[in-house]
């Protein structure tokens, strides 16, 4: 049982390997690299929470 | 903002793709007492090698002091400096950019360290189980790295769920261990009068004290990675003193009872070199049902720990990379599932590298060191922040009490713990502490010239008092 266990650990590994390899790439060639690479530190705050005291 | 952009299936509001605010206290509680519990399960009881049974419960409140103000300190900062990256955020704005690029280094070894140490475990824990011979812990550790990576790859709310879940339901394990063996009945099945005797209780000394202090660390490493949720929680200032103080009481409560059963259990000789002190208690007890529920918690516990570290180790490389402080590919954030999904996959053949060469001491080594180092860095930044942004100055959404004293406090236990890791891992210490020389010199003459410097201060703060 245990050898078989580790055989479909082997397995699950390869696969979600292989998906994460495929949406890494899908998304890649979907969008730009300007979009990708948007997200700026602390903007969410600034816009949803005013700074006061 | 502009209209949404359709893409297929994904839906971008406004121009910019930013991680997801959709996290509360649950969320941040799970992360840090997820990642910091399977201290609790191997790692604490190296310490009573080093100084016996007494030493190891020593270590455990006075380690629990260094860690409350590592929470009170980091409350403070954080819920003031929300942004991923956590630490590395707050050294950024408050020391300067040299400072975090050496945090951010700290934080990623650290975890991705601690990683590759809960996924080694993991496969120890089930081939000694299985105790079948020819069976290794190749494809175990293998599939708790890519299936963690995967959950984490898809969604920050999923990750956190099940390690609140797993987390908890390790946790309860404890606490049914607990009252299973009639902890206020001494003589029945603990017989801690017998196991700690005033004769043996401290074999070495009080030098063997100092020395625990390496492994007593391992009650409570890892709870400041709380802050790096601070960009997905829905309230910051709010959740993260939260979150973050009510993971400290929690665990604080776990080492306590986990010492008591174990000490009453074990001699010292013996649990000072087991992989698996609160299985091992399990087995003790006599009860099949105690001890399958101990090996499910142990392995619960080591896959909460890598999935918080995987989460925690990925914003820290993503922020740099946000930054420019490594190139800004890094920075790219999943249109659909809003994680930072180039940082999680690159960490991840690395982990796997380490797991499948590394030895377990030296793993956990490495990130012992690079956490000390961390916590070092927060009580001078602490300091700096009180200085330069007193009470009343700023919106803060915690002020932590007695300041300065959890500064020093936890300077001087910093100092302590870099001295007993010093007897233990000499040579590690210096060969780190050469290692993050030689690369801030590539950063302060290399790559910071990369570095827009004026766009990396995002807090809203008034100028800094003396400037």
């Amino acid at each position: 049982m245990w050898m078989g266990l580790s055989y479909v650990c082997w397995g699950i590994s390869v696969v979600l390997a292989a998906w994460m390899l495929y949406d890494w790439f899908k998304v890649d060639t979907t969008y730009s690299e300007a979009v990708l690479t948007s997200s700026r530190e602390g903007e969410l705050e600034a816009v949803s929470e005013k700074h006061r005291i | 903002m502009t209209a949404a952009v359709e893409t297929g299936q994904t839906v971008i509001h406004g121009d910019r793709v930013s991680l997801l605010r959709v996290l509360g206290p649950a969320h941040v509680w799970a992360l840090g007492v997820g990642i910091v519990l399977v201290g609790e399960f191997t790692g604490w009881n190296f310490s009573a090698d080093k100084g016996g049974a007494l030493a190891a419960l020593i270590v455990c409140w006075i380690v629990g002091l260094l860690y409350t103000s590592v929470a009170m300190i980091d409350s403070e900062v954080t819920s003031t400096v929300a942004a991923a990256g956590g630490q590395y955020a707050q050294a950024k704005h408050i020391v300067g950019p040299l400072m975090a690029f050496n945090v951010a280094l700290f934080l990623v070894f650290a975890y991705t360290m601690l990683e590759v140490s809960d996924a080694i475990l993991l496969g120890d824990t089930i081939v000694a189980k299985a105790g079948v011979e020819g069976l290794t812990h190749n494809s175990f550790i293998a599939a708790t790295i890519v299936v963690l990576a995967w959950l984490n790859y898809r969604g920050v709310l999923m990750t956190l769920n099940v390690n609140f879940v797993i987390t908890a339901i390790a946790y309860v394990s404890i606490v049914i261990l607990f009252f299973s063996v009639s902890p206020w009945t001494q003589g029945a099945v603990l017989k801690l009068n017998e196991l700690v005797t005033p004769g043996n209780a401290l074999p070495y000394g009080w030098i063997g004290v100092i020395a625990a202090f390496q492994f007593g660390i391992w009650y409570y490493l890892g709870i400041e990675g709380t802050t790096q949720a601070a960009e997905e929680v829905r309230s910051p200032a709010r959740s993260l003193p939260y979150g973050t103080m009510a993971g400290m009481i929690t665990l604080l409560i776990a080492a306590a009872m986990t010492w008591y059963v174990c000490a009453s259990l074990m001699p010292w000789e013996y649990l000072g070199i087991t992989y698996y002190p609160l299985w091992d208690a399990g087995k003790l007890t006599g009860s099949p049902l105690l001890e399958n529920l101990l090996f499910i918690a142990t392995l619960l516990a080591a896959l909460a720990s890598a999935n918080g570290c995987i989460n925690d180790a990925a914003r820290a490389w993503f922020s740099l990379g946000r930054d420019r402080y490594l190139p800004s590919w890094f920075s790219a954030v999943h249109p659909k599932y809003r994680t930072p999904y180039r940082s999680i996959l690159f960490l991840l053949p690395i982990a796997l590298a380490f797991a499948f060469i590394a030895d377990l001491n030296q793993a956990i080594t490495f990130s012992i060191l690079s956490g000390v180092l961390q916590y070092t860095f927060m009580s001078i930044n602490i300091m700096m922040f009180r200085r330069k942004w007193p009470l009343g100055t700023i919106r803060r959404g915690y002020t932590h009490p007695f300041h300065p004293l959890p500064a020093i406090v936890l300077f001087c236990l910093c100092m302590v713990t870099f001295f007993a890791i010093f007897l233990g891992f000499g040579s590690q210490l210096i060969a780190m502490t050469v290692f993050y020389f030689l690369i801030s010199l590539w950063f302060h003459f290399y790559r910071y010239k990369f570095v827009r410097r004026g766009d990396q201060f995002s807090m809203p703060w008034p100028k800094p008092q003396g400037y």
